[in-house]
């Protein structure tokens, strides 16, 4: 197959391409631009596309012995990934844009124009399997459970994974590392990356202070009272416990969490713990890679972080939307997320949070 | 069997030059020393000066080498500012689609140094505009410390008027970066202060260039030390280079490149529906800027490569990032239009039937790339 790398300039996407190649396929390595100004240097595990990621990724393609270009998506970036991360914390939602990454840049303005230019897919550094089922392609955890990715894989459709590859799903990072370092990459002990690569300072809520402004509100109680003032209510998650700065101590003296961000009046709502419980989720804008589950409900596990447990749930499909059950209650869970169905380690759909009870 | 025609990016090394280089590497001695060894070395290079002054009407003492035609530019963007710059000068004129050995230096000037920078813009044929050039220096000539004109723009092609710039300009120092002219068209240093010229888009070795700096005007130095040129550039003269670059300095084929660029231009127009054709007529014999509507150069880029043809996207960028190109929006093309540009530059060695296989494979690039913008 003729396969498009995405190289990030990082161990994972140079060891993905390096296999794709010892696989037999026709690889052409490819380092996004995403920033629309690049910084020379990456700081620690922050920051992307900086001039000396393209400059590993570039490297890397060399050993590797593929040829290497930079595609400039820095605009298709920013409407579809940043620009949706500030809209959805202006709505009062945490959004995850790696999964809005792969949905909208990864493996669907790379993957339209590697396909248009006679590519059949893309191969990235992602943890997760590919498996075939049934003459179809089906979307499993990877071996390595603490790197396993298939949670910001699970908003692709039918259709995109049919040209997702991903090299890495059986192999244990650790070893990965070790292979690169037998492949000659010199990326081999590059630290992994964290945090939003959009955000290089690291602090998010800085961040969005500056571009949506910090316009101070009352955070309250359950009851309405005011107990203390934030400066800006997105740049609090629910479940939020630290840096609070309340004034009013609770009467119970226990700790107090973020159980609610209402954009509207521009008020953050505070409580106990165990208000913070939820059983029940309501997702829109579903979208199934394996079977549709219906109106009936079906048993399996949901999972509602990038590095969340699998919870045993009950699911079905609604209007619009899917339905959630947990057998167990939760602590905490923001909307804007994604709930990401599992039928053991195949992932069955992905949905966006809207609605906690 | 692979195509390369990026020949304005660097252009190989001519079989004479490469001959006189291995000659010279081969040779002991710092061209800077007294003894037998070194007067030999000096000679050689001495030789190679007066050679390339004799090439574009200059006196060998004019000739300043650098470590490249950035640096001959920096040179001398900065140095006829600060030049001038004591006499109370501060405006820093240039043309609107300089290389960016010109124009950065330039910005460099308006951040550190208090200088003004204007933009000479450019017609609609790919030239700077004189009309605004005179306008310019009779209201504000007393200001103006430099004026820098490229001798032919670098993405498109284009020659332009010095001889007018010239009479325009009158007493004010004028500056000209005649990179991608040397050789391929008459350079003359004639009536300029400063002019810039590299080796390696001529058949030279990289890392070699030259300023041609006017007799008696003499500039602050970026590089101090031995003060080996003129004390106006210091460094261990290369003289392997140097006298590879003298050697390259040979007559240029100008009208079989021109036919062959001209039965491209013909070919693509014939071809691709919509392809705009940013060379003008008065330009280089060997390039051929096109713009493909609904594509980005980048990805044109990656299928001719895919298919061995070797070509730019007008301007490189250090990080590999492509922007709509100044030059071209200087034009006046839209940035959809910039972004899906192509420069295919033919050198000596181009043959038809490179030109028959880029057309055989051109059209369909195109489409390939329309459906993946």
């Amino acid at each position: 197959m003729k396969l498009i790398a995405a190289m990030s300039g990082g161990v994972d996407s140079a060891v993905a391409a390096s296999r794709a190649v010892e696989a037999g396929h026709q690889v052409v390595g490819v380092h996004l631009a995403l920033a629309s100004n690049p910084q020379k240097y990456r700081s620690g595990a922050r920051g992307c596309c900086t001039i000396e990621d393209s400059h590993d990724a570039r490297r890397a393609a060399d050993v590797i012995g593929i040829p290497f270009y930079i595609w400039d998506m820095a605009e298709e970036f920013h409407a579809g990934v940043v620009e949706n991360f500030l809209s959805e914390y202006s709505a009062g939602r945490t959004p995850n844009p790696c999964l809005r990454c792969n949905e909208k840049i990864k493996f669907a303005a790379v993957l339209d124009r590697a396909k248009a230019m006679g590519f059949d897919g893309v191969v990235t550094g992602h943890y997760a399997n590919m498996r075939a089922l049934d003459g179809e392609r089906t979307l499993h955890r990877a071996i390595d459970m603490s790197k396993d990715q298939s949670y910001v894989l699970a908003v692709l459709t039918r259709e995109q994974l049919q040209g997702a590859y991903f090299p890495l799903g059986d192999t244990e990072k650790v070893d990965i590392r070790k292979e690169a370092e037998a492949k000659g990459l010199a990326v081999a002990n590059k630290p992994d990356s964290h945090d939003i690569c959009f955000v290089p300072s690291g602090d998010n809520a800085g961040w969005l202070r500056e571009r949506l402004g910090s316009e101070e509100g009352p955070i309250v109680d359950q009851d309405g009272n005011i107990i203390g003032q934030h400066k800006g209510a997105y740049t609090y998650t629910i479940g939020q416990r630290k840096g609070l700065g309340l004034t009013v101590p609770a009467t119970d003296g226990n700790p107090r969490f973020v159980l609610k961000i209402e954009p509207k009046s521009n008020t953050v709502v505070v409580g106990p713990r165990e208000d913070l419980a939820v059983t029940r989720i309501v997702g829109e804008k579903p979208v199934w890679c394996g079977p549709n589950p219906g109106s009936d409900w079906q048993t399996g596990y949901v999972q509602v972080r990038a590095h969340g447990a699998a919870l045993d749930c009950k699911y079905r499909e609604i209007e619009d939307g899917i339905e959630i059950e947990l057998e167990k209650p939760l602590l905490g869970l923001a909307t804007g997320q994604a709930a990401v169905i599992y039928d053991g380690d195949r992932v069955v759909g992905s949905s966006t949070i809207c609605e906690t009870e | 069997m692979a195509i390369y025609l990026d020949h304005a990016a660097t252009t190989p090394i001519s079989e004479i030059a490469l001959a006189e280089f291995n000659k010279q590497l081969q040779q002991i001695g710092n061209p800077s020393s007294l003894h037998n060894f070194g007067r030999e070395q000096r000679r050689a290079l001495e030789e190679a000066r007066e050679k390339i002054a004799n090439f574009i009407n200059c006196a060998p003492g004019e000739v300043i080498f650098t470590g490249s035609g950035t640096e001959a530019d920096n040179l001398a963007i900065k140095g006829l500012f600060w030049k001038e710059q004591k006499n109370g000068k501060k405006v820093v004129v240039i043309s609107s689609f300089e290389h960016k050995a010109v124009l950065e230096p330039a910005e460099w000037l308006v951040e550190k140094e208090g200088a003004e920078l204007i933009q000479i813009p450019i017609t609609s044929e790919g030239i700077v505009n004189l009309d605004f050039l005179k306008d310019l220096v009779s209201k504000r000539g007393h200001e103006i410390a430099l004026i820098s004109v490229m001798h032919s723009n670098n993405e498109i092609g284009a020659l332009q008027p010095i001889d007018e710039v010239l009479k325009i300009a009158g007493n004010i120092p004028v500056h000209c970066d005649a990179v991608q002219s040397l050789v391929k068209v008459p350079v003359s240093f004639k009536g300029l202060t400063a002019l810039t010229l590299s080796a390696h888009k001529v058949g030279g070795p990289v890392g070699v260039g030259a300023l041609i700096l006017k007799r008696g005007f003499d500039i602050p130095a970026l590089l101090h030390g031995g003060g080996q040129e003129r004390e106006i550039r210091s460094g261990t003269l290369n003289a392997p280079a140097i006298c590879a670059f003298a050697a390259a300095l040979t007559t240029y084929p100008t009208d079989a490149v021109s036919a062959l660029r001209d039965q491209l231009i013909t070919g693509i127009k014939n071809s691709i529906p919509n392809a705009l054709i940013n060379t003008p007529k008065n330009a280089l014999p060997g390039i051929v800027n096109v713009s493909f509507p609904g594509t980005k150069g980048e990805t044109l880029l990656l299928l001719m490569d895919m298919e061995g043809i070797a070509c730019s996207t007008g301007s490189a960028c250090s990080a590999g990032v492509h922007r709509p190109s100044h030059v071209l929006i200087a034009l006046g093309r839209t940035e959809d239009e910039a972004i899906g540009t192509l420069r295919l530059s033919l050198g000596a060695q181009s043959t038809e039937a490179d030109i028959k296989r880029v057309l055989e494979v051109l059209p369909g690039v195109v489409e390939k790339a329309r459906l993946a913008k």
